[in-house]
């Protein structure tokens, strides 16, 4: 038992909708008002007025781990992670935490605008729990991480907004807790620096740091976190390894799609099979399979799968169908189409999704969309390149001539 | 309450940098610097002046250097406790942004306001000193009381300054009643005119606790005599009383202050 590092047991979090009284000068005649009609007035407070951010959630973190929390915008994250770190007190249950906790929510929310880096870089050390002389000894290791040397006896108001994110990351980067709490922190400053906090998370969970991540960024917990809990209306929906987490809020997302008996054609199921099986994870150059199952209901025909592929910016980067390498099917009432593309993950490492849709010629028409259909997570097997495309650079003749 | 100390000590240091945050950001870019915290207190003792010269026009009496002395060394007590209160009450409002999203004791954000604030107070007592000296006033032994009435007032400006940073958190308009006792709150407070001068009134203005206070501040510099004791003793028995319900009622609120901010 000693090697949990965090447990959360039957956690209950109710919140108040709706406009409190803020003032006195509300306050008091609602409260004069409530004395003298008792009955009616209660009313007022409970039922519709309160509703359940968290509901039952429950989970454990062994020391070490890293453990990611995936959900909606409104699922109950930040609260879980709120609660976690004693800004809030949960309305039912209880919640245990061993080791100096840090909770990186908003990493620059000490700053204040008029001091200089250098005087921030101590005001939200010592917020985040750092002894004076800690942060003496790695001032210079969070200067050079921020990568502001030039600007750091500056007033941090006259830093971007970019600025701003780095010097905080930096600083929260370097508390060494027992335990992390990070939320969405990795979603500041440009692409590089973006790396950088990712390879210093890593660094982090290494060294045997627990760490509880919340992100949009599904690439991210998926590369950081082994376990993952993934929430919906503060209910907990599923919990255990990630890969297959991230598969159940890709399905969630894709199941919220409306069809019904008009339906033409429905989508029954897309799988993406590469060399090693099932997954999500491949390498650049993998050769997959995408296996797509549709149901008809109707006839049609000059029915056609296309098929494509966005990358992370929402940007499509590849474009087919079947109709367009020389396949439309016609269909009747009651007829199962199985389809198999086959196709080479030419792109490099990064999160794309693909997306499948039933398209009728005949009707100039989409019956059917899976948007996205799976989201696949590309690593590369090398590191001598980087890029969306895989373009295989290798040297094949070299001529050094010396002077 | 025991837990709660624990903390305080394990906390001290973020006590120290959110107070040195404080006065650095005051002094910092203003152009007054130092000056700042001789302000109120100069304009204080511009007023005991006035008042003083008409209550020595309507008596008769010559307006001596030590009545001035007597406005003066109280007005920087008076200044340090309004402007604790007044900070006390946006400290919690103010730092929004440490409430919602990172944890610590809350209790730090009105301690670190009266560290901040005494820093004011020292700098303006500093100046103060030299003035008199400078005026030649003679002081007696009985000096060695004021650290005890730094004690007393302290606790009064802690007790107030946890009710009324709590309470505005809920309640936005605590700001501006508290503004008002501020303001009105000299009237009631010997600051301009003496105890005495008051004649049976003395002991409705004693029932304001920050009054025997000052009352004793002017005693034990400016006539070097000893404080009343029994008022001197209601002070530090409000004092203690304030903050022990003040700290107490800040502990049980504080769950709630993230959500109701």
């Amino acid at each position: 038992m000693s090697d949990v590092a965090l447990r959360l047991e039957h956690v209950y979090k109710k919140f108040r909708r709706g406009e409190l009284h803020d003032s006195l000068r509300d306050q008091i005649p609602a409260m004069i008002g409530r004395m003298l009609r008792r009955p009616l007035a209660r009313g007022e407070l409970t039922g519709k007025q309160e509703f359940w951010a968290l509901q039952d959630v429950s989970f454990e973190v062994q020391k070490g781990e890293a453990f990611g929390i995936i959900g909606h915008n409104g699922a109950g994250k930040s609260t879980i992670l709120k609660i976690l770190s004693g800004v809030m007190k949960p309305t039912k249950g209880s919640m245990t935490v061993s080791g100096r906790l840090s909770a990186l929510i908003e990493v620059s929310a000490g700053f204040h605008p008029d001091l200089t880096g250098r005087e921030n870089i101590y005001l939200n050390g010592t917020i985040l729990g750092m002894r004076r002389r800690e942060i003496d000894s790695k001032l210079d290791a969070i200067i050079e991480f921020s990568g502001l040397a030039d600007f750091i006896d500056t007033p941090v108001k006259r830093y971007s907004s970019g600025m701003y994110a780095r010097l905080g990351f930096s600083i929260a980067a370097h508390v060494d807790p027992d335990v992390m709490i990070v939320d969405e922190v990795l979603s500041v400053g440009d692409h590089v620096f973006q790396q950088k906090c990712l390879n210093r998370m890593m660094e982090i969970i290494r060294n045997g740091t627990t760490v509880l991540f919340v992100s949009h960024n599904l690439r991210a917990v998926m590369e950081l976190c082994q376990r993952s809990l993934l929430l919906d209306h503060g209910k907990t929906l599923m919990i255990g390894p990630t890969a297959s987490v991230i598969k159940g809020y890709m399905d969630a997302v894709r199941n919220q799609r409306k069809t019904d008996e008009n339906t033409a054609v429905t989508i029954d199921d897309v799988t993406v099979t590469g060399e090693r099986g099932e997954s999500i994870r491949f390498d650049t150059g993998e050769r997959v399979r995408v296996r797509i199952e549709v149901t008809a209901r109707q006839p049609v025909k000059d029915f056609s799968l296309p098929l494509y592929i966005r990358d992370e910016d929402y940007r499509v980067i590849f474009d087919t169908s079947t109709r367009r390498l020389g396949r439309a099917y016609d269909l009747e009432p009651g007829d199962k189409l199985r389809c198999e593309y086959e196709i080479d993950l030419a792109m490099g490492p990064g999160t794309y999704q693909i997306c499948v849709s039933a398209y009728r010629h005949d009707k100039e028409e989409f019956c059917d969309y899976w948007d996205p259909a799976a989201t696949l997570y590309i690593g590369s097997p090398v590191e001598a390149w980087k890029g969306i495309i895989a373009c295989k650079p290798r040297i094949v003749g070299d001529e050094l001539i010396a002077s | 309450m025991r837990q709660a100390l624990a903390d305080l000590v394990q906390y001290r240091e973020l006590l120290w940098t959110l107070a040195y945050r404080d006065i650095r950001i005051k002094y910092k870019q203003s152009v007054m610097g130092f000056l700042w915290a001789l302000l109120m207190p100069m304009l204080i003792v511009l007023a005991g002046v006035i008042v003083r010269y008409g209550y020595s026009v309507l008596s008769n009496t010559p307006l001596r250097m030590t009545d001035i002395a007597a406005v003066a060394v109280k007005s920087v007590p008076w200044a340090f406790f309004v402007s604790t209160v007044r900070f006390s009450t946006s400290c919690l409002i103010g730092n929004a942004n440490l409430v919602t999203k990172i944890y610590f004791p809350r209790e730090i954000f009105p301690i670190s306001t009266v560290i901040s604030n005494m820093f004011d107070f020292m700098v303006a007592s500093a100046a103060l000193t030299v003035a008199l000296t400078l005026a030649g006033l003679e002081v007696g032994l009985q000096v060695l009381w004021l650290p005890v009435l730094l004690v007393v007032l302290v606790s009064l400006c802690l007790g107030i300054g946890f009710f009324v940073s709590a309470a505005s958190l809920f309640f936005r308009d605590v700001k501006y009643i508290v503004e008002v006792f501020l303001t009105f709150g000299i009237f009631f407070t010997p600051v301009l005119y003496t105890t005495d001068m008051v004649g049976d009134a003395r002991e409705f203005i004693l029932l304001n606790p920050v009054a025997p206070v000052l009352e004793s501040v002017e005693f034990v510099i400016v006539r070097g005599r000893a404080p009343d004791l029994p008022w001197l003793g209601y002070s530090a028995a409000v004092g203690l009383a304030l903050l022990f319900f003040g700290f107490r009622f800040f502990k049980r609120v504080e769950p709630a202050f993230a959500e109701r901010i």
